[in-house]
């Protein structure tokens, strides 16, 4: 065979691949969906995919798959860049086999998960797929399960995405749940252990797939989704700022960008209402102080009490953490402890410094709180705090009381910067409440009890509604007004360079899961 | 969620805020009632062992459901008076559904 002639059939073994991705592309925009080469293509730089294992082919026998040819085996695996960061990356094409997974579609991925660690680049999966290809029996199970074991050996070490855009069930949905960050889109993603057929067989319960698993019940309910559009397109440029705000791996921060003034000029005690019983959006005093008033909102719809995410200061990445009084006062619950604690997790695993916002009155009460295991999962936030040894920084705006306080990387947990706005109020309780217990016989006993416990509160106020009890143990470093706030951040960040913390050697801990 | 703000009490203080949906429709908690035997699971009663007026001890047998090809033996918690039994032989029955009134 001569080479011109090699070339020629190298070609028509190329286009044999490929002619069957038309008649795909019509089947997904069918469904609303692009395909699993124009994902990849949106996401990448332009021309910047490199595309391996083209021609891998599965081995499978039974049941009629020995005259099935399915081209690439149902994913497209290959390397590529995002605004030049390097990535490894996969999307799972539901036009072959409806993208269900056997051994060779499997192989494919943890090849290039393998190839990610060994690089030390992020890996972006982009899930599409029906589920297991049942025709290949246990072997199409072993390759859920070698994608999970290097999910989990990859953790911490390469930043690690999922985007779900097509059906994502049964054990399928278990690699998103194990890396960092999972984007869904309305109406496209769908993820769930049993799909509403077999609740329905079982439980005599009805449910349609998108009230079950659809994008908006995990942005909003599960909580296992962090990024929600309402297009593929709007989800891609989504996962493209991300990238920007994380580093490569473990070992590398975050790329550093030229350092910007907050563009929104807004005065923080504008923002922040006197009364601390009064709501406002933690998000404007974030915006208020940040670079360019940046603010990248991850899990922005589900626990909205506590809201994280990633922005800048002097161009350099810092995961914020901070109560939301406009959502359910900014109590620490279930929900938003997990949040957080995760969040801290995956800032000090990577190198990224934490700004903490404190404003809160507590953990939340009720009946559902403590038999859904608030103990256990708020224990998740002091454990995250305590162990992160990253620069901790904490400002205490208005309120912070009793085990909130304690929980919100304080002094503490470890914190190595901890301030108070001269309006904080750093206390076991509420006045109201702490009235009421300090002064329960006096009041009672009391003539006119409601003009008693007035005075009993206004007496507590006095004593310990703000920041001078902590400041005199030295538990806050400095009491600073709402101007000084992005200098002292600045300030912090910028002389905590070279932070060092002796920690007991260990295998590792065991955090309240 | 929506933009209406409400007022939370956390240890005696009032907060303006808003609420989330997860709060709002959380489910609210019903001591269990061990006079009343409901159905776990939804299914077909195929055995009732009791009759009303009769005095059951723990752990005696109360009816058979079954479900997902699984004959569940129902038994008693408690030791009583069956006043009513709320199923027919042969009925299938939703989740929670009455099957079994004590006295």
């Amino acid at each position: 065979m001569s080479l011109a002639t090699k070339i020629v059939d190298f070609f028509s073994r190329k286009k044999k691949i490929d002619e069957p991705a038309q008649e795909g592309k019509v089947k997904q925009a069918k469904m609303g969906k692009l395909t699993a080469r124009d994902r990849i293509e949106a996401i990448l730089d332009d021309g910047s995919f490199h595309e391996y294992d083209l021609f891998v082919e599965h081995k499978s026998e039974d049941f009629g798959m020995d005259k099935k040819y399915l081209p690439r085996d149902g994913v497209l695996t290959g390397t590529g860049t995002i605004m030049g960061y390097p990535v490894c990356i996969y999307a799972q094409d539901f036009t072959v086999a409806g993208g269900s997974l056997g051994l060779a579609h499997a192989r494919k991925i943890t090849k290039i998960m393998d190839h990610s660690i060994k690089l030390g680049i992020p890996l972006i999966g982009i899930n599409d797929s029906g589920g297991a290809r049942i025709q290949e029996g246990v072997n199409s199970l072993a390759g859920y399960g070698e994608i999970f074991y290097r999910n989990t050996l990859a953790s911490g070490f390469i930043p690690q995405i999922s985007v779900i855009l097509g059906p994502c069930a049964g054990g399928a949905v278990y690699s998103p749940a194990l890396t960092d960050f999972v984007f869904v889109v309305d109406k496209i993603s769908k993820m769930f252990i049993t799909g509403p057929e077999v609740i329905k067989t079982v439980l005599g319960e009805e449910i349609s797939m998108e009230d079950l698993g659809g994008a908006r019940v995990h942005a909003e309910i599960t909580g296992n989704a962090h990024f929600f559009a309402e297009s593929e397109l709007a989800c891609f440029e989504q996962i493209k700022k991300l990238v920007t705000f994380i580093p490569w791996n473990s070992s590398k921060k975050p790329e550093k960008f030229p350092a910007k003034p907050p563009k929104i000029n807004m005065n923080i005690n504008d923002i922040i209402p006197k009364e601390p019983t009064k709501p406002y959006d933690i998000r404007d005093v974030i915006k208020a102080i940040a670079d360019d008033s940046d603010f990248l909102e991850v899990q922005e719809l589900w626990a909205a009490n506590i809201v994280i995410g990633f922005t800048r200061f002097n161009g350099e990445t810092v995961g914020v953490i901070g109560n939301q009084p406009l959502v359910l006062a900014g109590v620490l619950d279930v929900d938003s402890s997990d949040k957080a604690a995760r969040f801290i997790r995956f800032c000090n695993a990577f190198q990224i410094p934490l700004l903490t916002l404190v404003d809160l009155p507590g953990y939340l009460p009720g009946i559902d709180q403590e038999h859904a295991g608030v103990i256990r999962h708020g224990a998740k936030i002091l454990y995250a705090y305590s162990e992160a040894s990253v620069p901790k920084i904490t400002i205490i705006l208005r309120k912070a009381y009793g085990g909130g306080y304690i929980a919100m990387c304080s002094r503490h947990l470890g914190a190595d910067f901890v301030f108070a706005l001269p309006q904080a109020e750093i206390a076991v309780m509420g006045p109201e409440g702490a009235a009421n217990i300090i002064f329960k016989k006096e009041i009672t006993e009391s003539d006119d009890p409601d003009r008693t416990r007035k005075e009993k509160v206004d007496e507590y106020i006095e004593k310990f509604a703000n920041p001078f009890n902590a400041a005199a143990a030295g538990y806050i470093d400095a009491v600073i007004v709402p101007d000084e706030m992005r200098d002292y951040v600045l300030h912090s960040l910028h002389i905590s360079t070279n932070k060092q913390e002796a920690r007991p050697t260990k295998k590792h801990g065991i955090p309240p899961f | 969620m929506n933009n209406d703000l409400y007022d939370l009490n956390i240890d005696d203080t009032y907060y303006e805020t808003k609420l989330t949906r997860k709060f709002v429709t959380r489910k609210r908690y019903k001591p269990q009632n061990h006079k009343l035997i409901n159905a776990f699971i939804p299914g077909t009663i195929r055995e009732i062992y009791v009759k009303p007026g009769q005095i059951v001890e723990i752990g005696q047998d109360l009816l058979v459901l079954e479900a997902m090809k699984m004959k569940n033996l129902i038994k008693s918690g408690i030791k009583g008076k069956i006043l009513k039994i709320h199923v027919e032989l042969n009925k299938t029955v939703a989740k929670n559904e009455l099957l079994i009134e004590y006295e």
